[in-house]
């Protein structure tokens, strides 16, 4: 397969730059080819933030998204900022807790208000990114779902595991519900 | 593949968060360890290059963009027997692994701009001391502190010509995690070799970025050490010129004698003024260098057989130049890729023959042209071919299409 470029992108302290590095493990977990970037700085105290993640079969060169197959938006400004460089193909999908406007809707776009169903559901906005990220893998297929599973044990604090599991399996539920 | 901790749902609620987190991070170093693919940064992969080539010092004072590797060597060296310091200031850190070379220890400080920056006066120290030490520069956006968080290849000149006086340079340029793992090998390995400070350049995307990576077993790691006398201490010389520019070197504590000294200085390391020892010290110091160059350069030629234009980039840049190679080619342009892994001494053979073979020569850079000025300088050679230079200094990388874009409106 080609490269496939996703973009994670919200606002710091949303845990874009977390969920990037569990996307990017369950790729390795694949067995699949993957770079993973992001934006580091002062951004990730307040401004948007964003996390890149290229998974391919074949050698990957530049390792930031160009042109992305997917692009998650968790605030206003970041879909604003990337949409346009998302592919005519691609999927999009957004926080519609933050995002309200949408210039230009793309072929595939999935809208639902993750942060709420995040409080709503697991008492807290803490987990919106790993909810999302779950939503992301069972509509895109990018990664095994076995895969994404072990990925965030391996990478979150171990306390934090089973609420994120949760998490993870809410997303997935949602997905079956809502995508198509 | 279930973990146990996903079954204990419920911690016990004294637990503080680092000792849990603790835990996560040794089942990853144990994976580590045990060789298997995992995802890493490239500054783990410096650090855990540095452990298997041998390191046992390091002293730094931690700076973004390359506090990872302090990070994970000062957890990983005293649990093997070596020793982490933090030193009060870079100047400080410079001397510190200075000093740990000459009692013995493989020693590596890492840092960025402007560490680097006040590291210079004890690197040239370490090199005219002929003493073997590693600097790790992860490269940000400068003059001054800049921006601390976003890529740049300003120091490329720096690393080269930073230090007063003339002096050797041997610098490398890894373009992958796996690449930062095998060039930290590597420069630890050429030091020791030839008794010199190599200095190691990362950019700042490289640095944070990561990918999978599966490192070799220890038994494929070639680790090179220095060289020990082997005549009694009354007949040791610290700098002796019969031994091919690359003399045995006694640590302090084992019975041998010697003097160290930043003044210019005979075999025995005393100071001297005389202009033929001093002429003598200075050609050895260039001579290890010049009379080496095909061990020490390295460069990869990336679809050069049968192209036209020439992309020439280093680090994270020639990650985008090869995509932009890909992309050239498949509009049947013929475009191919040399790039530097060995950034000084400079390819300069490598760099005649391309320009010999093609047109054009696309220079790619993050910084105000501190590569093409080299390219410029061979390209006297055959006055005809082109240089197409593209410069960014605003912390944003040079995309493969940026590439591509302002080849074709150059050619």
């Amino acid at each position: 397969m080609n490269n496939y470029e996703i973009r994670l992108s919200g606002s710091g302290g949303q845990g874009l730059i977390l969920a990037g590095i569990i996307l990017a493990r369950a790729a390795v977990l694949d067995k699949r080819r993957v770079t993973q970037t992001q934006s580091y700085g002062p951004e990730s105290r307040g401004g948007s933030s964003r996390a890149d993640v290229i998974i391919s079969d074949q050698e990957i060169y530049f390792p930031e998204a160009t042109n992305f197959d997917c692009l998650l938006a968790l605030t206003q400004e970041a879909c604003d900022k990337y949409l346009f460089d998302l592919r005519d193909t691609g999927t999009l999908i957004i926080d519609t807790t933050y995002v309200k406007n949408l210039a230009l809707a793309a072929e595939n776009t999935f809208e639902l208000p993750f942060t709420d169903i995040a409080i709503e559901k697991l008492g807290s906005p803490i987990t919106t990114n790993i909810l999302s990220l779950a939503f992301l893998v069972k509509i895109t297929g990018i990664v095994k779902e076995a895969s994404l599973k072990q990925s965030i044990a391996e990478t979150v604090k171990p306390a934090f595991v089973a609420l994120n599991h949760q998490a993870m399996q809410l997303g997935f539920d949602l997905a079956e519900k809502y995508g198509k | 593949m279930k973990k146990t901790a996903t079954t204990k749902s419920a911690p016990k609620p004294k637990t503080k968060a680092s000792a849990p987190k603790q835990e996560t991070k040794l089942e990853e170093l144990q994976a580590i360890r045990e060789r298997k693919t995992v995802l890493m940064q490239g500054n783990e992969a410096v650090a855990y290059g540095a452990l298997d080539a041998g390191c046992n010092f390091f002293a730094g004072y931690p700076i973004t963009p390359s506090t990872e590797i302090a990070e994970i060597l000062a957890t990983e060296l005293p649990r093997r027997g070596g020793v982490f310091v933090q030193m009060e200031d870079e100047i400080a850190s410079i001397c510190a692994i200075t000093g740990a070379s000459l009692a013995g220890a493989k020693s590596l400080t890492a840092t960025s701009g402007p560490g680097f920056s006040l590291m210079q006066e004890g690197i040239g120290f370490a090199k005219i001391t002929e003493t073997p030490c590693v600097v790790v520069n992860v490269q940000r956006v400068g003059p001054s502190t800049g921006m601390p968080t976003s890529c740049a290849q300003g120091d490329i000149q720096q690393s080269r010509w930073g230090s007063h006086g003339d002096s050797p340079a041997i610098v490398l340029y890894p373009d992958s995690v796996k690449e930062c793992y095998e060039l930290t090998i590597r420069a630890i390995n050429l030091s020791e070799k030839y008794r010199t400070c190599v200095i190691l350049l990362l950019d700042e995307v490289l640095g944070h970025m990561r990918e999978a990576v599966r490192l070799p077993d220890m038994a494929n790691v070639r680790v090179i050490s220095r060289i020990k006398p082997t005549v009694p201490p009354h007949w040791y010389k610290h700098y002796d010129e019969n031994q091919k520019y690359l003399s045995p070197l006694a640590s302090y504590g084992e019975g041998y004698r010697f003097h160290v000294t930043g003044l210019t200085h005979d075999q025995l390391g005393f100071p001297t003024n005389k202009a033929t020892e001093a002429a003598d010290m200075m050609e050895r110091l260039r001579k290890k260098i010049t009379y080496n160059i095909r061990d020490l350069v390295q460069i990869e030629s990336y679809k050069m057989e049968d192209a036209k234009i020439a992309i020439f980039a280093a680090g994270i840049v020639a990650r985008a130049a090869k995509s932009a190679v890909v992309m050239a080619r498949k509009e049947g342009i013929p475009v191919g890729l040399l790039r530097p892994l060995t950034i000084w001494p400079f390819p300069d053979d490598a760099v005649r023959k391309m320009l010999r073979d093609v047109d054009v020569v696309v220079v790619p850079e993050l910084n105000q042209g501190q590569l093409s000025r080299e390219i410029q300088r061979l390209v006297k050679d055959r006055s005809d071919s082109k240089l197409i230079k593209i410069q960014r200094v605003n912390g944003k990388l040079i995309s493969p299409t940026d590439i591509l874009r302002k080849m074709k409106e150059g050619i």
